[in-house]
């Protein structure tokens, strides 16, 4: 092997074919994989040995950062910066205050949660090995792949190719870096 | 009973057979992903039809009526719209509402019916959310030019200014400025998390075709999405965060949008029933735009196979059920109002029904609490013309929901030597014409550059996407 490889990519046509095949690449013990799919497909990342995304950790840390923003903002503001009483009410109230800080814990939550898949998800990325692959624009349409890295600790180029055959891929291929 | 065993059971259970129900095909025609892919992106790749072009010129013509009434108004004054004592909130905040109603049949088909797992969802949801911004984008022109002097608008906002003063958290006008602009943020980021596969398929297709601007652009929002599962495992997580907080989100808009009315004095605005009969009327008046918007696009582009008549029915059902929702909201205010035994609350009713605005309650009642009825009948709802007419009164119906429920109350309160009577100004009229040209300048960009139906949701619910075989399930 002259230039040093990503890993090798496989190709499968249908849902059960990609979905039994990464039971088979889960078993064998793989760590750094993935499926690529053109959209999600239910119970593939169990199938993957997904765990439980961490973004709702994002979210909630997200939202009680807006409603503590929200209460304090009108506090502040209303209570402590600037006192000014407006008909006979008192200067600070979380009754009154609760809507808008309602409003800003999902404002928070919103952006933690869109910011926290990105961030998670290791995206905006300007390149990736498997981009350059000539069939991946299919990954979008109607195929899928199953991509293992050369660093995973089991890949071997003979077993790994074997392991794939094995599992239904069609032409596997080695991935530039 | 616990105790109960097996043989006490009537021996006919073991016979009954639980009916098999079919489930209801969202795309027809057994489409395979590829002509899903190549359907949608063929609305733009495809050359741009004459049709938009005149359409596109037609609606820039219509908003240009909006410009021309800003424009005076801002050149002028606030006072070129009719408003005068007593009514001083008229169709700038009719308007208002009207669209930010229209907006929430939108959020709604993306995510209480996401969280509901309402697949048929799908193939509208992309242009209903679209239809959400854009109808936002109109409703924020009436309170923010309303304000008058435009170039203090920001004073909406808790920006430290040289006055050292603060806005006045106790007014639900103050709730409205958060709750509105809020949901105009949280729709784009939806819409756009939404989108973002579906841009990572354009990137794709146009650099294939050679189109480097294009591709460029999809790409740059595309975030280097490459379909990876890890990613779509948070994706699908992500989604379901946004619909979950979309849900009650949408929901609190309106309601604060009833409370600018609720937490007033007025009678006839200061009311307990608001805020869910906002809410319902809100849902009622989107989804009469929803099927406004969506049949001549499903006739035009040919979606039969993807917006089914499963589709105009569930439509159909949902107007349906909320218009009769507002029908009861409006019986229940006439009761409250006799039962109250309010005297100006009593007065306020009577006089909406048969004052001088009774012309506008009884276009409001037609149009509102009769014209969903007729969608009972199957064969109204299997005949999409007339459908598309009887959703054109529903849009006209809430319009004059809010105008009634506004312009009535104010024009006679508790002092009769101040009561009014009010007409809308031709720059009020113009300006009102306008935002429709603005709104169908947004819409018409949309289904000419974004896929107007989400390609991946769509994969995701046709039977090929089950891992198990589509022939078990």
């Amino acid at each position: 092997m002259a230039a040093p490889s990503y890993g090798l990519i496989a190709t499968f046509e249908t849902a059960p074919e990609i979905y039994h095949a990464a039971q088979v690449v889960r078993d064998a013990g793989y760590r750094n994989w993935d499926v690529i799919s053109p959209c999600p497909l239910h119970g593939l990342d169990k199938a993957m040995g997904l765990r439980r995304s961490i973004v709702p950790r994002i979210s909630l840390a997200g939202g009680i950062t807006g409603f503590c923003t929200g209460m304090s903002l009108i506090w502040w503001t209303g209570a402590y910066d600037y006192k000014l009483t407006v008909g006979g009410k008192p200067l600070f109230s979380p009754m009154f205050a609760f809507p808008v800080s309602y409003e800003l814990t999902i404002l928070f939550t919103a952006f933690a949660t869109i910011i926290g898949m990105f961030v998670v998800n290791g995206l905006p990325r300007h390149y990736h090995p498997v981009l350059k692959y000539s069939q991946i624009k299919r990954g979008m349409d109607d195929a899928f792949f199953i991509v293992i890295e050369a660093r995973d600790p089991r890949f071997n180029l003979a077993n790994t190719t074997a392991l794939l055959e094995k599992a239904g891929g069609k032409e596997i291929k080695e991935l530039e870096a | 009973m616990a105790h109960a065993d097996q043989a006490a059971l009537p021996a006919i259970l073991a016979e009954v057979k639980p009916a098999v129900l079919p489930r209801a095909v969202l795309v027809s025609n057994h489409r395979s992903f590829s002509w899903i892919t190549d359907k949608i992106c063929g609305i733009i790749e495809g050359k741009t039809p004459a049709w938009w072009w005149w359409c596109f010129g037609v609606a820039c013509f219509v908003a240009s009526f909006t410009v021309a009434g800003l424009t005076y108004l801002v050149a002028t004054g606030v006072g070129v719209w009719g408003h005068a004592n007593p009514v001083n909130w008229a169709w700038d905040i009719v308007n208002f509402v009207f669209w930010i109603g229209i907006g929430h049949a939108g959020t709604l088909i993306s995510a209480i019916l996401c969280l509901l797992r309402q697949k048929w969802r799908t193939s509208i949801n992309r242009a209903a959310e679209a239809m959400t911004i854009f109808a936002v984008v109109c409703a924020a022109i009436f309170p923010v030019f309303h304000v008058g002097r435009i170039w203090y608008a920001w004073f909406l906002f808790p920006i430290p200014n040289s006055n050292y003063i603060w806005q006045n958290f106790r007014s639900p006008l103050e709730w409205d400025v958060f709750a509105v602009s809020t949901y105009g943020t949280v729709s784009v980021l939806f819409w756009y998390i939404g989108l973002l596969p579906d841009l990572a398929v354009l990137r794709d297709r146009f650099e294939a075709a050679g189109n480097k601007l294009r591709s460029f652009l999809y790409g740059l929002f595309a975030m280097g999405w490459r379909g990876s599962n890890r990613h779509w495992s948070n994706y699908e997580m992500a989604y379901l965060i946004l619909a979950g907080i979309s849900t009650p989100l949408v929901l609190s808009v309106h309601t604060i949008v009833s409370f600018d009315f609720a937490v007033s004095l007025l009678p006839g605005w200061h009311t307990t029933i608001f805020p869910p009969y906002f809410v319902a009327g809100a849902i009622f008046s989107g989804f009469g735009m929803v099927l406004t918007l969506m049949l001549p696009l499903r006739a035009i582009y040919k979606l039969e196979d993807l917006i089914t008549q499963y589709h105009i029915d569930c439509m159909c059902k949902i107007t349906l059920a909320t218009g009769t929702i507002v029908g009861y909201a409006y019986a229940m205010e006439f009761f409250i109002a006799w039962y109250s035994s309010n005297p100006y609350e009593g007065f306020t009713f009577i006089n909406r029904a048969f004052g001088p605005y009774a012309w506008a309650y009884w276009i409001m009642i037609s149009c509102n609490v009769i014209t969903p009825q007729f969608f009972w009948s199957r064969r109204v709802r299997a005949n999409t013309t007339l459908v598309w007419v009887l959703s054109i009164f529903v849009n006209v119906g809430m319009w004059f929901e809010r105008f009634v429920i506004i312009v009535t109350s104010l024009a006679r309160d508790f002092l009769p030597s101040s009561w009014g009577y009010y007409s809308p100004s031709i720059v009020e009229i113009f300006t009102f014409f306008g935002t429709f040209g603005v709104f169908s300048v947004l819409f018409l960009l949309f289904i000419r550059f974004l896929p107007i139906m989400p390609m991946a949701e769509l994969k995701a619910v046709t039977p090929q996407a089950d891992v198990h075989g589509s022939d078990h399930h």
